[in-house]
């Protein structure tokens, strides 16, 4: 008993839930603020941009007749939320595989999540050098500097995440892989990954499905 | 209750190695308290000096620059390396024993956090060598922008509070996780000690409100350093964007400050009143409407930024409402003492001066809730003395009381009861002296953050006044000090319940042991201990089975120095912020492969 009471990571805990997952939930919760924030930033400043009138702007607008291109490439951002979308696919794939003791489907599941994360920041990667090509940098314009910020801290939380999917792969390959707890380890890893996934069924639609 | 030898999977070590190592709760908790009051005693030298230069119309002791700087850490320090701090010294100290866990949920966390925590408290003031923040600890731009603080002083602050952030989220996180899943059978919510429910409390305020914190610095950073005009008009921007984010943050952060205290007086008034505690179901539910219409309520800041009639009506009528659940808690505290057999020692003493100074710091705030009021009050004197009347006849006098009621358990010896109660007197007339006279200068005008006065004016005699009494708080402090480390020369002979007190912490040894409880005590009331005596329910006898504690780890102090330099390198070299994250990794990956069993 005082074993278990000690210091029992996956078993009777008060509410049921191991601490680590409500470690996992409390720190999302406290990561929706975070999002929040930088999702106000950009909504407060949305309108004054074109009312501003310094492009580049992120939709067409015709401003005193004269019409502007909007710079968002909405064609190619929907392949790359495709992507983000059918990773967290894989990533249901790789939970179940944990939880259901099939390593390889675990396995093969985490690549393909991670390789999925990749090609994600590749694409991001790629839109952020366009918009620098084509005049849109942090100092340009509100737009400018809220699109950056949000968007590159989404990234930046895709990015922790690959590391993260790219640790627990590479503990999965020990000789007892994850241990007895693999299916809470990558539970919880899925937990952070859907939602950083999530922040961006938000952000896609705010920035370039809404003009 | 004897320490059953033999049980433990690690014995006991000190050194300083052992230190840095540590995993357990207690003494990160030492660490906390130890490096809070250094702090602390430093933010008080730097309110002497404010003080000092204010004494007199005129003053020329310190320039204005300085004094910009001064005002600004000696805020910074109070708030984000003293009270907060020593608030979070006693929850890492008391939450397991008060809820008869023998651990955090997170031990190495649990010690990041008090590492990155010192990283921080480095970061922030080793500004004094190059260049401190000058612009208030609210920091405003665009005083705070590139054009009116062109030094690195801003950008100090930015990484500093942005740092000591990191600390706070890790902290409320594991103490959330702990309170919600770690509690000993029978312990329900319900029976949870109100301290550990402001515990809880606060930790959800920090998940919450430190990201737009954190939100409103990077757009700072970025604005002062990387080209954005987040808060530039002249580019779009807007000022009061940071007030917003700031506020929404810095409100809840009150009740962070606060709350800590109100627990500990829940605590310390039924013991010596020697009654439980009067409506404690009212109390909880107070201080979660609180905490709750905390979050309405940012704005009452920002009243005189012209933000319309509808808002300002709404923001003002949120913040009278705090009062109500505040005036349930302290006729609560009122009710606990009626009718008891009161002991009036240092710890109760303090209790009940919180009531009084709290309820002076309250009642100031409800007036200028008002926002017609608040127009007159806004950046005058009244409010300082609202604020150090929440903050230092609130807060820090809770602090004190907690300090003498759980220094026996934390120590094994009791602090001086005579030294303890000059040490309080010096204490409440310091702080009244101090801090009274503040509300009158306020009213006639004197503005906040100004250096200096000229003599028509005639605020000198109550510039003096308070001056005396400042140094009169610093004696109080020194005899507390004075007390501290002769108390510490004695023997620990301390019983393990020497206040006869209801609550789990008492029912181990003073101090506990490394694994808090021999056995896991079964609660059965919301005051245990006074269930179990009235009952005649002896403890349970150890069993001599072994008891798992996590092992100690280096990867916590690790991590934090890699944190620590990382967050550098906007202030000084991109490459710190390289090494600091090389480190940072190899500092989590060893952290996950550390064995723990």
């Amino acid at each position: 008993m005082a074993q278990a009471v000690a210091h029992a990571p996956a078993h009777g805990t008060n509410t049921g839930i191991e601490n680590r997952k409500l470690l996992m939930w409390l720190f999302l919760g406290s990561e929706c603020l975070f999002f929040g924030s930088l999702i106000a930033t950009y909504m407060v400043f949305k309108f004054d941009v074109i009312a501003r009138g310094v492009g580049p702007f992120p939709h067409d607008v015709m401003i005193n007749g004269v019409l502007h291109h909007g710079i968002l490439d909405i064609p190619t951002t929907s392949a790359s939320t495709f992507v983000l979308l059918m990773s967290s696919l894989t990533m249901v794939f790789a939970v179940y595989g944990a939880q259901h003791a099939r390593p390889t489907l675990m396995k093969l599941s985490l690549l393909a999540t991670i390789v999925l994360g990749l090609v994600f920041l590749g694409f991001q990667v790629y839109e952020f050098v366009t918009f620098v090509h084509e005049g849109l940098t942090l100092s340009t314009n509100l737009f400018g500097a809220t699109f950056f910020l949000l968007t590159g801290f989404h990234g930046t939380h895709v990015g922790v995440g690959v590391l993260y999917l790219i640790s627990m792969l590479a503990a999965s390959m020990r000789r007892n892989g994850l241990g007895a707890d693999a299916g809470a380890h990558v539970e919880i890893a899925g937990l952070y990954w859907h939602f950083v996934d999530i922040v961006w069924i938000v952000i896609f639609p705010l920035l370039y499905l809404m003009p | 209750m004897a320490t059953a030898a033999g049980t433990l999977a690690h014995h006991a070590e000190s050194g300083v190695w052992s230190w840095l190592t540590t995993v357990d709760h207690k003494r990160i908790g030492v660490l906390y308290g130890i490096t809070a009051f250094s702090f602390f005693i430093w933010g008080g030298v730097q309110a002497l000096l404010i003080r000092t230069q204010l004494a007199v119309p005129n003053g020329e002791v310190i320039p204005a620059t300085l004094y910009n700087q001064l005002f600004t850490m000696h805020a910074l320090t109070m708030i984000f390396l003293a009270v907060m701090p020593l608030g979070a010294s006693f929850s890492n100290f008391l939450t397991p024993l008060m809820i008869g866990a023998r651990d955090v949920a997170f031990p190495r966390l649990n010690a990041l956090s008090f590492w990155v925590f010192a990283g921080g408290a480095v970061i922030l003031t080793s500004s004094f060598f190059f260049e401190a923040p000058g612009a208030g600890w609210f920091n405003y731009v665009p005083l705070a922008g590139r054009t009116y603080s062109p030094g690195q002083g801003i950008d100090f602050y930015v990484i500093g509070l942005t740092v000591l952030g990191l600390s706070s989220l890790m902290a409320a996180l594991n103490f959330a996780v702990t309170i919600m899943n770690m509690r000993a059978p029978g312990m329900t919510m319900m029976r949870l000690p109100v301290f550990i429910w402001m515990v809880l409390i606060i930790s959800f305020l920090l998940i919450l409100a430190l990201p737009p914190l954190t939100v409103a610095l990077i757009e700072l950073l970025f604005d002062r350093n990387y080209g954005t005009n987040f808060f530039n008009p002249a580019e779009g921007g807007d000022p009061i964007l940071w007030q917003h984010l700031f506020w929404i943050f810095g409100h809840p952060e009150v009740y962070v400050l606060i709350l800590p205290a109100m627990g500990i007086v829940s605590e310390v008034l039924p013991v010596f009143s020697r009654k439980p505690l009067f409506g404690y179901s009212a109390i909880v539910f107070a201080g979660m409407a609180i905490a709750f219409l905390g979050w309405a309520v940012w704005s009452h800041h920002m009243f005189t930024t012209g933000m319309g009639a509808v808002p300002r009506t709404i923001f003002a009528a949120n913040t009278m409402l705090i009062a109500v659940p505040t005036g349930v808690k302290i006729f609560n505290w009122l009710g606990t003492m009626y009718g008891g057999s009161l002991r009036f020692n240092t710890a109760m003493s303090f209790s009940v001066a919180f009531i009084a100074l709290f309820t002076i710091g309250g009642i100031s705030g409800v007036m200028h809730a008002s926002p017609p009021v608040d127009t007159q009050q806004q950046d005058t004197y009244f409010i300082i003395a609202h604020l150090h009347y929440v903050l230092v006849g609130g807060a820090v006098t809770g602090i004190f009381s907690g300090i003498f009621y759980w220094f026996p358990k934390m120590t094994g010896r009791l602090l001086d009861e005579r030294l303890g109660m000059t040490q309080f007197w010096l204490w409440f007339i310091g702080v009244n002296m101090t801090f009274f006279p503040m509300h009158y200068l306020g009213l006639v005008g004197m503005p906040r953050r100004i250096y200096t006065y000229d003599n028509d004016l005639g605020w000198g005699f109550w510039n003096m006044f308070e001056t005396v009494g400042a140094f009169v708080i610093a004696a109080s402090v020194l005899l507390f000090v004075i007390n501290f480390f002769r108390t510490m020369q004695q023997e620990p002979t301390a019983s393990d319940n020497p206040w006869d007190a209801p609550t789990l912490e008492w029912a181990t040894s003073s101090p506990p042991p490394e694994h808090d409880f021999d056995v896991i005590p079964v609660v059965r009331a919301r005051d245990p201990l006074w269930y179990n005596r009235d009952h005649n329910i002896q403890a349970e006898q150890p069993t001599g089975e072994h008891i798992h504690l996590p092992p100690p780890s280096y990867y916590p102090l690790l991590l934090a120095v890699g944190v620590s330099v990382l967050a550098v390198g906007p202030i000084s070299h991109i490459a710190f912020t390289a090494l600091g994250a090389v480190i940072a990794v190899y500092g989590i990956w060893g952290w996950a492969l550390e064995p723990t069993e």
